[in-house]
């Protein structure tokens, strides 16, 4: 059997109440989850569901209440250029150009020297060879959402955590980079784990798609697409699997509610 | 900028030249050629002053009005070569056609300014000489004037160098660390605002020269005002930059070198700029109280002796003087922030 390549065990994570004074609220309630190693798994979930905490958990960004993370059989304890992040903003740093964004992380570990042959095959992976010495204030949203993965798969992260990475993007580019992503992950077979709101790009990108529960995030139910790639979106197929994850939502959102009131 | 040079491309302008010219950032330059009407609207305002100052100056004694003569004729001569040659080069048309209106205002105000003073005499003597009389005044003490000039400039340097390098560190460590901020902030607070003229008179009983305990003065004037921007521009930087980088590997000292510094970089800058106004007000009342040399010695100098037109000979060259240096920092500037859109230009 593969090692799992990322391994969480009964997460658990809770924020202090805005007011301060009310029990601390839950944000992930015993979560277990593992992916394979160059799996791309979804999550998926309602607003609040504690997506981004988690993803930010296993970045190392933040610690949980308690619970185990494992990457590759070791404890996380702190970022680390292992497991890459990128965010829905770009968060491009502003005062490096497209290369300098990109040599970031070969930089941050003193390894440029060794590796900057590196640098001009991670800008014609994303195709941006020609924007090379562009600042990032003159880049498309698309463009610059490129630079950001460029930068983060560089390090050759073990997985890399994608935190609604095309959400900010018109529909048109969002189902471009869909695509991109996709050669990206066949090409180096990163592991990946996506947050994402957008049931199609869910079912069109993922092995399993993991659907989280309404605060706090608990694991609801896990579907893993078996579609052939290249998947089409339109295929009955594909279509079914969209309103049963719809109706599941759904059905979920309201359960929560009832329960709630 | 891509789009830009796009644009200036297809004007049929190289960069450069529109870098040279270009009044705002964006503004597309107009290659048309000027009126006959723009075109010597200098030429002969220049020529009507000078007709207006000999006809002031037709009863003086020669000497003191010369200097002033040869220089409007100069100004008539030059504005008319450049009006006759400016169609050989489009750098030269953008810029007189941008600078026209501004150049005629300040003939019109020379004008008007020797009317009251010398012409008629409208305004109380000594204190308000004529512009050839200021002029004659910068000629005759050239010597004195550079050499205070050359004084100002070290003094200023020493002092605003030392102010910027103090605050910037200190910025750094307050603004980056909690413990820093936590004993460095009160600090800043309450000594931070205090004029640093004020510390004048402890300057003069502490300090071993009156030029050392000024540069003192100039750089705890600097010292503040980078300090306190800094401290917000580090702070400031986007939680999201800090945590981009963590996940690429970065340890403390890329997050502090390489991202926080690099983000508070514009607000560093709104520092160094008020920290320069801050140090030439400091400079100058430091010269006219203590030191025996510079600019702001002359000033007060030349008033001692009621010779108002040295005063303003000093002024004159005061404002180029600073103003120069004001540019320079706004050219360093645009050169370190070149990644940022939408700059005040100066």
């Amino acid at each position: 059997m593969v090692a799992s390549a990322l391994h969480l065990r009964e997460l658990t994570k809770s924020f202090p109440a805005p007011d301060g004074a009310s029990p601390r609220r839950l944000a992930l309630d015993r979560v277990s989850m593992s992916l394979d190693a160059g799996e791309l798994v979804s999550l998926v979930g309602p607003s609040g569901c504690g997506k981004s905490t988690l993803l930010r958990l296993i970045a190392g960004l933040d610690f949980p209440d308690s619970g185990t993370l494992m990457v590759a059989d070791k404890p996380i304890s702190e970022p680390s250029a292992e497991r890459g992040l990128v965010f829905q903003d770009p968060s491009l740093f502003p005062w490096l150009t497209v290369r300098g964004n990109i040599e970031a992380g070969l930089v941050a570990r003193g390894v440029l020297q060794q590796k900057r042959s590196e640098v001009k095959e991670f800008m014609r992976l994303v195709g941006l060879e020609a924007f090379a010495d562009a600042y990032p204030h003159h880049l498309s949203g698309g463009m610059a959402q490129r630079v950001a993965l460029a930068r983060a798969l560089i390090n050759h992260p073990k997985v890399l955590l994608l935190d609604e990475p095309l959400g900010a993007l018109d529909a048109f580019t969002r189902m471009r980079l869909q695509g991109e992503v996709l050669r990206l992950w066949q090409a180096r077979r990163t592991t990946m784990l996506l947050v994402t709101h957008d049931i199609d790009e869910a079912i069109y990108m993922s092995d399993r798609i993991i659907i989280l529960t309404q605060r706090p995030g608990t694991i609801d139910q896990i579907f893993p697409i078996t579609l052939d790639r290249p998947r089409d979106r339109s295929s009955s197929d594909f279509l079914r699997l969209r309103s049963e994850i719809l109706e599941l939502l759904h059905f979920a959102g309201n359960r929560i509610s009832a329960i709630s009131t | 900028m891509l789009q830009n040079s796009e644009n200036r491309r297809s004007a049929g302008v190289t960069s450069e030249q529109v870098d040279a010219a270009a009044v705002s950032a964006d503004a597309v330059v107009e290659t048309r050629p000027l009126s006959t009407y723009a075109l010597w609207t200098v030429p002969v305002a220049a020529a009507i002053v000078l007709a207006i100052h000999l006809w002031v100056a037709k009863g003086e004694t020669a000497t003191e009005y010369r200097t002033y003569t040869v220089f409007l004729s100069v100004f008539v001569i030059v504005s008319i070569i450049l009006a006759t040659t400016q169609r050989k080069s489009l750098w030269l048309r953008a810029r007189m056609r941008g600078l026209r209106a501004l150049f005629t205002a300040a003939l019109l105000f020379l004008c008007v300014w020797e009317i009251i003073t010398a012409g008629f005499r409208l305004l109380p003597m000594p204190y308000f000489p004529s512009p050839a009389g200021v002029l004659q005044s910068m000629i005759n003490d050239r010597a004195l004037l550079f050499d205070s000039t050359w004084h100002s400039l070290l003094l200023l340097l020493s002092g605003y160098l030392l102010g910027v390098l103090a605050g910037f560190i200190t910025g750094v460590c307050i603004g980056w660390s909690a413990p820093a901020r936590y004993w460095g902030m009160p600090l800043l607070k309450v000594v931070g605002p205090i004029p640093a003229t004020a510390w004048i008179p402890l300057a003069m009983v502490v300090s071993p020269s009156a030029v050392f305990s000024a540069a003192a003065l100039i750089a705890l004037a600097v010292w503040f005002p980078v300090t306190m921007l800094t401290v917000s521009g580090i702070s400031n930087t986007p939680a999201s930059y800090l945590d981009v980088a963590r996940t690429l590997g970065a340890n403390a000292r890329y997050l502090v070198f390489r991202v926080a510094i690099p983000a508070a970089l514009p607000s560093i800058f709104v520092g160094l700029f008020m920290g320069l106004g801050a140090s030439f007000l400091t400079l100058v009342v430091a010269e006219s109280v203590g030191v025996k040399s510079g600019l702001g010695w002359y000033v007060s100098w030349a008033q001692g002796w009621a010779e108002y037109g040295k005063v303003y000979a000093a002024l004159v060259i005061m404002a180029a003087f600073f103003s120069t240096i004001m540019t320079l920092l706004f050219k360093v500037r645009d050169r370190m922030l070149v990644w940022q859109k939408g700059m005040i230009r100066w």
